[in-house]
């Protein structure tokens, strides 16, 4: 279980986090999703103790993560691939993280073998790809069996099959009822991993809802009518308070109203209808629905800020 | 919302004690001052460096030695002089002690490393502790070796010293517990400045600009200050017979150099605690 409560952290005159409260918990895929610059990898560093926040408090498990002896046993983070010492091999980095929490030397061997880097284990990390890193990054957030997982961007510069294996990993560790916090701007690859999402924007939280419902809430939702009468049938729906817009000459796309909405107005008109489908949004067109109100205030605010000068 | 979760079943794990959390912490710098080549490269420096330039010294210390006169000879500290290697050694040292504190955040490892051990002063600590008794285990060899090469040569003017005269040994561990201090001192220094530049060159001033600077002072200031001066007070530690008579001696010429290495490292352990990492 992860709480942030009222958090703020301001970096000189850039507020990065601002207010901002969620919780991921135990036996769930948690989704941290936002524009670059959101506050995300802030957020992130607050949780693991390398930020103190200006305002509010993070705790893992209920406890500031500075108050935590052993941490690694409590809470495993993969926050920058390739934080590592070029110089040293993939093992002795694992061997140092191990010692530093009295974490057994086996158990090295055992998360190299798990993420799949037991036969580069002697080679120096400074060699490592992107992808390699990343592998070695979540193989140091595993070490200590833990039971809260935070993840920035793991699938970074991971070929396909490396993607995969992360997903499974991360849905495996929430089966086993361990916290799982990831954040991805791949929103693709959230849908499939995550059960939850905590969506931020310019340091604030923009939603905190199951997959499912920050979709079915988006009103990238729309409905997709084909009628050979689409003019009057476009009239009929605007009266009644939907937007349309049109493709081509038969196809209407309405936002604002649902199939049933639209079906009782065809009715109504007497209206033939080919095609009455409700089309789902995306996680990426929901989420760029939802964001685009603090990209807009971002301009908006520029441009007052302009003439004021 | 009622979801149920599989709870994830844990064996209850104690908290450590504070001595025990020094101690893993000490483990894993232990861990990673070995399993980095550069260490090793550095450590060999040392000893080439306080050996080598040691027995040059001594060498030509005794090719002119029928060249000195009666007062030179009568003053002449055979022990000390073995070791004047250091003067060169402790830059590679020091250097070193920078690099331990520096590369954490060059490299971006300082951030694995406080995730494993938030306590950041234990961290700091242990750290220290683990440098501390390497280049002193690594330092007393240097010195040992040096000091018995110069012996040797010395012996061709019957002018060598024993372990056993007075003063000596304690002038042979001195340059052990001078090397320990300025790797200590430039591992403070990387604390608080984080970046290896920096450090490196606020150490290179302490211990050779800033006497130079001090020197140019008018008379007493410059002999007032500069027997305060890190390097200045410290090397009375590994001499016998000082050759700068308004020096401090020995042992409170060292506690001078430790109180700098102190304020280095609580500096240090102050900002590291507080500041954003």
């Amino acid at each position: 279980m992860i709480e942030a409560v009222g958090v703020t952290k301001r970096y000189g005159s850039t507020l990065a986090v601002n207010d901002l409260s969620f919780a991921a918990r135990s036996g769930v895929v948690t989704g941290f999703l936002g524009p670059n610059g959101a506050g995300k990898s802030t957020t992130m560093r607050m949780i693991v103790g390398l930020d103190a926040p200006d305002a509010g408090r993070v705790t893992v498990n209920g406890r500031p993560y500075r108050d935590l002896r052993f941490p690694l046993h409590e809470v495993g983070a993969l926050l920058e691939a390739k934080a590592i010492h070029p110089g040293r091999s993939a093992r002795n980095h694992l061997r140092w993280l191990a010692d530093s929490n009295g974490i057994g030397r086996r158990r090295v061997d055992d998360v190299l073998e798990e993420v799949g880097l037991a036969g580069v284990a002697r080679r120096r990390a400074g060699g490592f790809s992107l992808g390699m890193g990343q592998r070695l990054g979540i193989a140091a957030a595993l070490l200590g069996d833990p039971e809260v997982v935070v993840l920035d961007e793991p699938v970074n510069g991971l070929d396909p099959e490396g993607i995969l294996w992360v997903r499974n990993l991360l849905r495996s560790l929430a089966g086993e009822g361990r916290t799982v916090f990831v954040s991805s701007h791949l929103m693709s690859e959230m849908s499939l991993t995550a059960d939850h999402l905590v969506v931020i924007g310019r340091g604030r939280l923009i939603a905190d809802a199951s997959v499912a419902d920050f979709i079915r809430s988006s009103s990238a939702n729309h409905v997709r009518v084909v009628s050979p009468q689409a003019g009057v049938l476009k009239t009929s729906i605007q009266q009644s308070g939907g937007s349309v817009a049109v493709e081509g000459d038969d196809t209407l796309v309405v936002t604002g109203l649902d199939c049933r909405e639209v079906g009782i107005i065809a009715a109504q008109d007497g209206v033939t209808l080919f095609e009455l489908s409700p089309q789902q949004a995306s996680l990426e067109e929901a989420f760029m629905e939802m964001t685009r109100d603090s990209a807009e205030f971002l301009g908006e605010s520029h441009v007052r800020g302009g003439a004021g000068a | 919302m009622t979801v149920t979760t599989p709870e994830l079943r844990r064996t209850e794990r104690r908290p450590p004690s504070a001595f025990r959390l020094f101690g893993a912490a000490a483990r894993s710098e232990w861990t990673k001052l070995r399993s980095v080549r550069s260490t090793m490269w550095s450590l060999l420096v040392t000893v080439a460096i306080t050996v080598g330039l040691g027995a040059l010294f001594c060498a030509a210390r005794v090719s002119r030695w029928d060249h000195l006169d009666p007062g030179e000879r009568l003053h002449f500290d055979p022990a000390g002089f073995s070791l004047n290697g250091l003067f060169l050694a402790q830059l590679a040292i020091g250097v070193l002690g920078v690099l331990v504190m520096s590369s954490e955040y060059a490299t971006g490892q300082i951030r694995a490393t406080l995730g494993a051990i938030p306590q950041r002063r234990t961290m700091l600590a242990a750290k220290t502790a683990v440098f501390g008794v390497v280049v002193l285990a690594v330092g007393l060899v240097a010195c040992g070796v040096a000091f018995g090469f110069g012996q040797l040569i010395f012996k061709a003017k019957h002018a060598g010293v024993s372990l056993a005269d007075p003063g000596v040994l304690r002038a042979v561990i001195g340059g052990a517990l001078y090397l320990a201090a300025i790797g200590i001192l430039g591992l403070g220094l990387g604390a608080i400045l984080r970046r290896t530049a920096g450090a490196v060159a606020t150490l290179v001033g302490l211990l050779l600009v800033l006497p130079i600077l001090v020197n140019f002072l008018p008379s007493p200031w410059n002999d007032d200050i500069s027997r305060y001066l890190p390097g200045e007070a410290g090397t009375a530690v590994f001499q016998v017979v000082r050759d700068n008579t308004n020096g401090l001696s020995a042992w409170p010429g060292f506690a001078v150099l430790c109180a700098y290495v102190v304020v280095a490292l609580v500096g240090g352990a102050v900002l590291l605690h507080r500041r954003d990492a």
